[in-house]
């Protein structure tokens, strides 16, 4: 569990510095993300105990930090309700606009993303 | 006299100290869980927003700064961070299924990406908001580190730019379900992709906590859409000079 978090933390400490030295615009924690994911691919070439030992221990420590992921963003939507006043009178219009706008990607995305997978699966893809 | 006095001196120090502050948090978190439960799964009630809605009941209510509720909360919010490293996990758990549907993937984050700009874009405009509003919209259905800089690479204001894309993904985590639900889409992979696409780590965190495939999903789309969105706003800005 521990070397997990460590190792965890690692990844994200690495995606941060790298961040910061290129000035990316990707955030630091979605670089450490990239990263850890390039490793655990690159260890499936040599598998032996002691690797599987380390997936394990991570699949664990991963499924506790997500188990509840929406927790998470509580304090910072917090700070959005508090600071909601910066919108000022423009409030229902911008809420218009993000609840319309959100509906109608969520609808088409998944529409188009069901019917590609749909064609795939017919070619034997 | 007294008592009331040494209350008073408990609340100074329960404000001052992390303890309340995260008690509180988690607390408000459950009794959104228990509603959203209660409520047989009703999208309104999701976790999330209740949550959010109940700390700041209580911050309002007792007149409290929101910089000394974010100093104990903090701790909370710096598990993001290693969350998100962390959906690397179930991400390599389901490679096989995404390489599968790399095709259908790379098309719907560069078409969908395309579409959340395009109809915000159009939405904005057509609602009559003022300029620096408008791009500060722009870049809402990615991930807030992301949209901060793409907002001010082009003009926007990074901070109201935060506000809009917290307020995207809530809403996203509440109408997602709703929508998809309308539209008779019962494959996982889609359903969570869309929710990440949309509405980034929000929608991602409210699609893991219900299946698996559908949160992997959601991740690998808030990822890619947040690249895609980074590169394709600003060229858009240039290229159509709105």
């Amino acid at each position: 569990m521990l070397q997990s978090i460590f190792a965890i933390f690692l990844f994200q400490l690495v995606g941060e510095v790298l961040q910061k030295y290129f000035a990316l615009t990707v955030p630091g924690p979605v670089i450490g993300l990239l990263l850890l994911l390039l490793a655990l691919l690159a260890s499936d070439r040599f598998s032996n105990l002691a690797a599987t030992k380390v997936k394990q221990s991570l699949a664990a420590t991963a499924e506790t930090l997500l188990s509840h992921l929406p927790l998470l963003f509580v304090p910072i939507g917090v700070g959005v309700v508090m600071h909601v006043a910066a919108l000022e009178g423009q409030l229902f219009a911008v809420l218009g606009v993000i609840f319309i706008g959100t509906v109608l990607t969520v609808g088409f995305s998944a529409l188009l993303m069901e019917k590609l997978q749909g064609r795939g699966s017919r070619n034997g893809g | 006299m007294a008592d009331e006095q040494k209350l008073y001196s408990i609340w100074v120090y329960l404000q001052a100290e992390p303890l309340f502050w995260l008690t509180l948090t988690i607390g408000a978190y459950l009794v959104g869980d228990f509603c959203y439960r209660r409520s047989g799964l009703f999208a309104l009630f999701n976790p999330v927003a209740l949550g959010i809605i109940i700390v700041s009941a209580v911050l309002l209510m007792f007149d409290i700064q929101y910089e000394r509720y974010f100093d104990g909360a903090k701790f909370i919010h710096f598990l993001l961070g290693p969350a998100t490293v962390a959906l690397a996990i179930p991400i390599y758990g389901k490679w096989k299924l995404i390489r599968q549907h790399a095709g259908a993937i790379l098309t719907t984050v560069l078409l969908g990406s395309c579409f959340a700009i395009l109809t915000t874009w159009a939405l904005a405009s057509l609602f009559g908001l003022e300029r620096d509003i408008v791009l500060s919209l722009l870049p809402r259905s990615v991930t807030a580190p992301i949209a901060m800089g793409v907002a001010e690479i082009i003009g926007g204001i990074p901070s109201l730019t935060a506000i809009i894309t917290i307020i995207t993904g809530i809403i996203g985590a509440a109408f997602a379900t709703f929508t998809l639900d309308l539209l008779r889409v019962t494959n996982m992979s889609a359903r969570g992709f869309a929710i990440g696409l949309a509405s980034h780590g929000i929608g991602t965190a409210r699609a893991m906590s219900r299946n698996e495939t559908a949160g992997v999903f959601a991740a690998v789309a808030m990822g890619l859409s947040g690249i895609v969105t980074a590169l394709i706003v600003p060229l858009m800005i240039f290229l159509f000079n709105i």
